[in-house]
C-alpha cells in the first residue's frame, strides 16, 4: 500500500469505518511508513479533542419553546368547479402537483380564474423587480408623514400608509408601479432582512374580502380587500410571518 | 440593539376553510385532529435532536440568531415534509433539511453563493490550493499534535472553509456515520471520504499553526 491510497484510508481508520482487510492493510502501512503513522497520531488527537462533546451546543430555552410550539399548517384548496372528465383527469394530476408542493414545503394552493392569476403574477414580478438594485423605493423615508404625501397627486388616491416599526415592520419607504396598466402605490417595509412590499390600489368592489395567502413563484402573497382598497402583501418571509404583517397592517389601519 | 423576538408561530388562518375537491381530498381533507396527532408523533422523533441540530446550524452560519432561525424553520418544515419520511434514523434526515435552510440562509445573508460541492475543492477562492500530501512540514521527528482547549478548538472549526466545516462537523461533533453524512450532504460515500480526508488535512495544518501562536480568524 502506497502513501496517497494509505492517506484517505487512515481517516477511514479513525473514524471506524474500515472493514477488517482494509484496516490490517492500512495498519501494516504505517508500521513501516514513520509519516503515515504521525499522520494517523495527529488525527486521532483531534478526532478525541473534537469528539469529546465539549464542542456540543445547547439550544436556548426560548428556541427550545418555540420548536415545542410548532403545528403543521394545512393544506388549503378552494372547491373547483363542477368537472366534466378531463378536468377530472386534470384534477387527478394537480393531485399529484398539490402533494407535492406540501412536500416542498408550499402551504396554500388555491386554484384560481386566470385574472386573477394574471394579476398576482405581476404583483409578484413588480416584487421581484424591486428587489433589484436601486429599484425598491422612490422616496425613502421612515416617516410616514413623508411617505404619503409623497403619493398625493402621482395616484388616484393615496394609500394608508402605517409606520409598523414598532410591531417589527419597519417602514423603508414607497413606490410607484404599474400593475394590471394602472399605476399602484407600493409601501416597502422590512423584516428582518426580507423585504415586504405591500400594493395597494382602489378596489372596483366596496366589500371588505377576508384575507387568504396564495404561492406564487416561491413568494407568498397575502390578498385582502378593506375600506374600498384592494391590498397585495408580497414577500419571501414565511406565511405566518406574513399572516402576522397582515394582521397587524389591519389592526392598525382600523386604529387609526 | 436587542436580540429580535423569535417569531410568531402559525395560527391556523381561520379565514380559510377546507374544502377539497374529491380527487384532493387525500392531500387536503385531512382532519385538523390528524395534524395534531402527525405533529406530536413528529416532535416525540425529532426534538430529542434539538440541540445537535442547533450546534450544526451555529457551526455552519457561525451566528447565532441565524442559527436559531434556521433551527426553527428546519423543523417547520420537516413537520410539512413529514408525510415524506420514510422511517429509518430521523437524524441524518433531519439534517438534510437543516443543511438545506442554512446554505439558503446563507446565501442570503451573506450575498455569497454557498462554496462549491466540486470534490477539487480545497480552499477559499483565490487562496493557495493546499496538495493532499506535501513534503514540506511533514517531518516524522515531529512531536505528537498538542491538546487544544475547548475554546481553541471551536475557533479552529469556525476558520474552516465550509465544505470542509460542514463534514467535520457532521463527523467529529454530531458523530454521524459517513454513510448518514452522505444522506445530509446529498453525496456519494466516496466523495464524503475524500471531503473528509481533505478536511483533517485543512484542520491539521491549522491546528499547527495555532500551536505556533498563529491563531486564525474567522473567514
Amino acid at each position: 500500500m502506497q502513501c496517497d491510497e494509505a492517506g484517505g484510508l487512515i481517516n477511514a481508520l479513525i473514524d471506524g469505518e474500515l472493514d477488517a482487510v482494509h484496516a490490517r492493510d492500512v495498519e501494516a502501512h504505517i508500521a513501516q511508513c514513520p509519516r503515515c503513522a504521525a499522520l494517523r497520531d495527529d488525527y486521532r488527537v483531534m478526532h478525541e479533542g473534537l469528539s469529546s462533546g465539549a464542542l456540543k451546543l445547547s439550544a436556548s430555552g426560548r428556541l427550545r419553546a418555540a420548536v415545542g410550539g410548532i403545528a403543521k399548517t394545512p393544506v388549503i384548496v378552494q372547491p373547483a368547479p363542477a368537472m366534466n372528465r378531463r378536468d377530472a383527469l386534470r384534477g387527478f394530476a394537480l393531485g399529484g402537483t398539490v402533494a407535492a408542493l406540501a412536500a416542498s414545503g408550499l402551504l396554500v394552493v388555491i386554484t384560481r380564474d386566470n385574472t386573477q392569476t394574471q394579476r398576482l403574477d405581476e404583483i409578484v414580478s413588480a416584487h421581484m423587480r424591486s428587489l433589484q438594485a436601486d429599484h425598491l423605493t422612490d422616496v425613502v423615508s421612515t416617516d410616514r408623514h413623508t411617505v404619503k404625501p409623497w403619493f398625493n397627486g402621482r395616484i388616484e388616491a393615496a394609500p394608508p400608509v402605517i409606520d409598523l416599526t414598532a410591531q417589527g415592520f419597519a417602514l423603508v419607504g414607497g413606490r410607484l408601479d404599474v400593475i394590471d396598466g394602472k399605476a399602484t402605490a407600493a409601501i416597502v417595509y422590512r423584516r428582518r432582512e426580507h423585504v415586504i412590499n405591500l400594493f395597494v390600489s382602489p378596489s372596483p368592489t366596496a366589500a371588505p374580502r377576508a384575507a387568504k395567502i396564495v404561492a406564487v413563484h416561491g413568494f407568498h402573497v397575502r390578498v385582502w380587500r378593506d375600506q374600498g382598497l384592494d391590498f397585495w402583501a408580497v414577500s419571501d418571509i414565511d406565511p405566518g410571518e406574513l399572516q402576522e404583517f397582515g394582521r397587524t397592517f389591519e389592526t392598525a389601519l382600523h386604529a387609526t | 440593539m436587542g436580540r429580535p423576538e423569535l417569531r410568531i408561530v402559525h395560527e391556523r388562518p381561520a379565514a380559510i376553510r377546507t374544502t377539497a375537491c374529491d380527487s384532493m381530498r387525500g392531500v387536503a381533507g385531512r382532519r385538523l385532529t390528524d395534524d395534531d396527532a402527525e405533529a406530536s408523533r413528529f416532535k416525540a422523533l425529532a426534538l430529542p435532536y434539538l440541540d445537535e441540530a442547533y450546534t450544526l446550524a451555529r457551526y455552519l452560519l457561525r451566528n447565532d440568531i441565524e442559527a436559531e432561525d434556521a433551527v426553527q424553520d428546519c423543523y417547520l418544515r420537516a413537520l410539512q415534509y413529514f408525510d415524506g419520511y420514510r422511517g429509518g434514523d430521523i437524524k441524518p434526515w433531519l439534517f438534510a433539511i437543516l443543511r438545506n435552510v442554512c446554505r439558503a440562509t446563507y446565501t442570503r445573508s451573506k450575498g455569497l453563493v454557498y462554496a462549491s460541492d466540486d470534490e477539487q475543492y480545497t480552499g477559499p477562492p483565490g487562496g493557495q490550493v493546499a496538495p493532499l500530501w506535501s513534503d514540506e512540514g511533514d517531518s516524522p521527528e515531529r512531536t505528537l499534535l498538542r491538546r487544544h482547549d475547548t475554546e481553541t478548538m471551536q475557533r479552529l472549526i469556525m476558520s474552516l472553509p465550509e465544505p470542509f466545516r460542514e463534514v467535520i462537523v457532521l463527523r467529529e461533533i454530531n458523530d454521524l456515520s459517513y454513510s448518514e453524512i452522505a444522506t445530509v450532504i446529498a453525496a456519494p460515500i466516496g466523495t464524503v471520504m475524500s471531503r473528509l480526508a481533505r478536511a483533517r488535512r485543512v484542520l491539521r495544518d491549522a491546528w499547527i499553526a495555532t500551536e505556533d501562536g498563529d491563531i486564525p480568524d474567522a473567514v
